[in-house]
């Protein structure tokens, strides 16, 4: 019996597994801040943004079946909205509870946008409209500057507000019962909350009639649709939701950050959490977060690692480390593809479909 | 007047480019059902090898055309051996694996492939000897210059060759049955492996002659240009109907000219209000009504509703 057999038939196994993550988590960016330093602690915090990311393309992608190469854009939407609407640049300054939830609505408004006109493509026709999409709304986040000044342009936009909550700014340290908390800390556990906020819904609707109905659709449309799915909305709603968790990480990371610029939302940038889910095991839980964690801190790592360790083996550096990082990174794509075609957390029922002895 | 048939040249151009990199990417779909997301990278890697052999004998006094020829026979049989290479590593294992698995080793190899060109070239733009000669014709007040006509017509003629190939030869009537059906071309005894990796192999060289062409015809050639060339070819091979020789050629030059007269008139007919730069979000525009109307693009057949 497996670690993970075990943890699903004992409560008491399950509750103190429970306990002991909560606490590492808790305590995580104490350990990492301490030890690693504060660069590291900024890689955790993208890692939770980026986890929001692959969660919320997992449900277009993993669980619909629909591959989506644009995903990025309604990042940039939450992003964006999230930067219009509290900086200097129209000198509006919303509070963080209004904004979130609209940079969600609209995100999800756009993922109807891109979802009505694409529902007869299959496969990779819909990957080039969806990629077109994005690259759509770069080309137009990167030109609005002219001739009405809405987007800033290539320049971006900075100085935007700190996210706020309650009248605290997320931005300074804060007092809390004698204690104080970096900013840094303040950012995680926010991020970590609306992480686990996603994780939370993305697994009750996995379990959910809508879950199944993307499911069936997923694995053959056309018997989905014979089962009385309405296959239409099923599938509008998967690119709403998807789109509405993408837009609550970009208003985030907008906050966090404080400048936004159309170079964030580049094509790479969904490719990247593309592979996040498909790495990690498409359509599993578990496995999406894996893979947002690993290729978020993989090329930090090499990144970290490829200038001293040239040092050290020739005594000076020989290759262009950033080369070399994303040479190393784009190897271990294929070697762990190679190796794990499914994914490296694969869900069960698809371990088993790749076995080739489902049913 | 002159404009409109200045920029139906240059699309044109600009076209012929798209068709040979989009027919790489459309021959591979045909028989496999696979992007392969690497193929823009083998145009960098092509125009790369082809612009280092150019530069390093474009002082030797031979003629410039010919000089060119040999940068072209020095890039050939590398993109050649690397796109041999990326199907055998990245894609033959995966055959059997769930659908985006070789997607995602597709972007791997792309990724290695524009850093190990990095780590080899360097980040800057490299220059393209002024070797070839330019004399420019008037043509109804538009002018084009030799080695625009150069272009167009190579290509025209890799287009025709590649057609005569497929559709005349026993290696084409092979490459049609694997597209057909794998399984059944090899029970006909079709060596598919074989047939797969000369696939690859003979996009890769089409490739290498795009890869020259856009160095060439730009002027410049640097480690990032395959990507977003890539992008193109494949949105130009999407549009004609991916797997169809005949799309992506048609797409190709139907993107060529929408994207150039795009960037003349844009301006023009949103009064002013969308510049040039917004080019290929008319493109891409064109793309979503085409594939809204003919979801298959378009001379791709319905696609089969398979149970």
């Amino acid at each position: 019996m497996s670690f993970l057999d075990r943890l699903r038939h004992s409560r008491r196994a399950a509750l103190g597994a429970t306990l002991f993550l909560g606490l590492l988590l808790a305590a995580l960016p104490f350990l990492v801040g301490n030890g690693l330093g504060n660069s590291w602690l900024r890689i955790l915090d993208f890692a939770l943004l980026y986890i929001m990311l692959a969660l919320g393309l997992n449900i277009v992608v993993g669980f619909a079946g629909l591959l989506d190469l644009g995903y990025i854009a309604f990042y940039a939407v939450g992003a964006y909205l999230y930067a219009l609407l509290a900086s200097p640049h129209f000198g509006l300054h919303l509070p963080v509870w209004a904004i979130i939830p609209a940079g969600a609505a609209l995100a999800g408004f756009f993922g109807i946008l891109l979802g009505a006109p694409t529902l007869r493509l299959r496969g990779d026709y819909l990957a080039i409209v969806t990629l077109g999409f994005g690259e759509i709304v770069r080309i137009f986040l990167n030109n609005l500057n002219a001739p009405l000044n809405i987007t800033n342009g290539p320049q971006g936009i900075s100085g935007i507000d700190p996210i706020r909550l309650g009248g605290v700014s997320l931005a300074r340290p804060m007092e809390f019962l004698g204690f104080t908390i970096p900013s840094l800390h303040g950012y995680y556990y926010l991020f970590l909350a609306l992480a686990l906020l996603i994780v939370f819904v993305t697994i009750r609707l996995e379990h959910s009639r809508i879950g199944r109905a993307w499911v069936a659709i997923r694995e053959d449309e056309i018997a989905a649709k014979a089962c009385g799915i309405n296959t239409r909305n099923i599938k509008l709603l998967a690119f709403a939701m998807g789109a509405s968790f993408g837009g609550v990480a970009g208003g985030l990371f907008a906050g966090f950050q404080a400048f936004v610029s159309p170079e964030s939302f580049s094509l790479m940038e969904s490719i990247m959490v593309l592979c996040m889910v498909v790495l990690g095991g498409m359509g599993h839980i578990p496995g999406v977060i894996l893979g947002g964690i690993l290729l978020t801190v993989l090329p930090e790592i090499f990144r970290h690692g490829a200038g001293p360790v040239q040092q050290m083996l020739f005594g000076k550096v020989l290759l262009d480390p950033e080369a070399l990082r994303m040479l190393l990174f784009g190897l271990a794509l294929i070697v762990v593809m190679l190796y794990r075609p499914a994914g490296l957390w694969p869900s069960p029922t698809r371990r088993r479909e790749f076995r080739g002895d489902a049913r | 007047m002159d404009i409109l048939l200045q920029q139906i040249i240059n699309g044109l151009v600009l076209g012929s480019i798209y068709a040979l990199v989009a027919l790489g990417y459309t021959m591979v779909y045909g028989i496999m059902g696979l992007i392969n997301f690497a193929h823009g990278e083998v145009v960098m890697i092509g125009a790369l090898v082809a612009l280092a052999v150019i530069r390093l004998l474009a002082d030797s006094g031979l003629p410039g055309v010919v000089v060119a020829l040999v940068g072209l026979g020095a890039a050939a049989p590398v993109c050649m051996a690397v796109g041999f290479t990326i199907e055998r590593v990245a894609y033959r294992p995966l055959r059997r694996a769930p659908r985006l698995a070789p997607l995602i080793t597709a972007i791997g190899v792309s990724i290695v492939l524009q850093n190990l060109a990095m780590l080899i070239w360097g980040r800057n733009y490299h220059a393209f000897p002024p070797i070839l000669p330019t004399s420019q014709h008037e043509v109804f007040g538009a002018t084009i210059t030799s080695l625009q006509v150069a272009i167009v017509l190579i290509a025209a003629l890799m287009m025709g060759g590649l057609m005569l190939l497929v559709q005349r030869t026993r290696l084409g009537r092979a490459m049609r049955a694997t597209a057909e059906n794998p399984a059944i071309a090899q029970l006909m005894g079709v060596d598919i492996n074989r047939i797969i990796s000369l696939t690859f192999v003979i996009g890769s060289a089409l490739a290498a002659v795009a890869g020259l062409m856009v160095s060439a015809n730009y002027s410049i050639a640097h480690y990032y240009m395959g990507f977003i060339l890539g992008l193109k070819a494949f949105t130009a091979a999407v549009l004609g109907g991916i797997g169809k020789l005949g799309g992506a050629m048609l797409g190709g030059i139907l993107l060529g000219l929408i994207e150039s007269l795009g960037a003349g008139y844009i301006g023009d007919l949103t009064g002013g209000f969308l510049g040039s730069h917004y080019q290929d979000v008319f493109a891409f525009f064109v793309l979503i009504c085409v594939l809204v109307f003919r979801p298959s693009g378009l001379v791709g057949e319905k696609a089969a509703e398979r149970a």
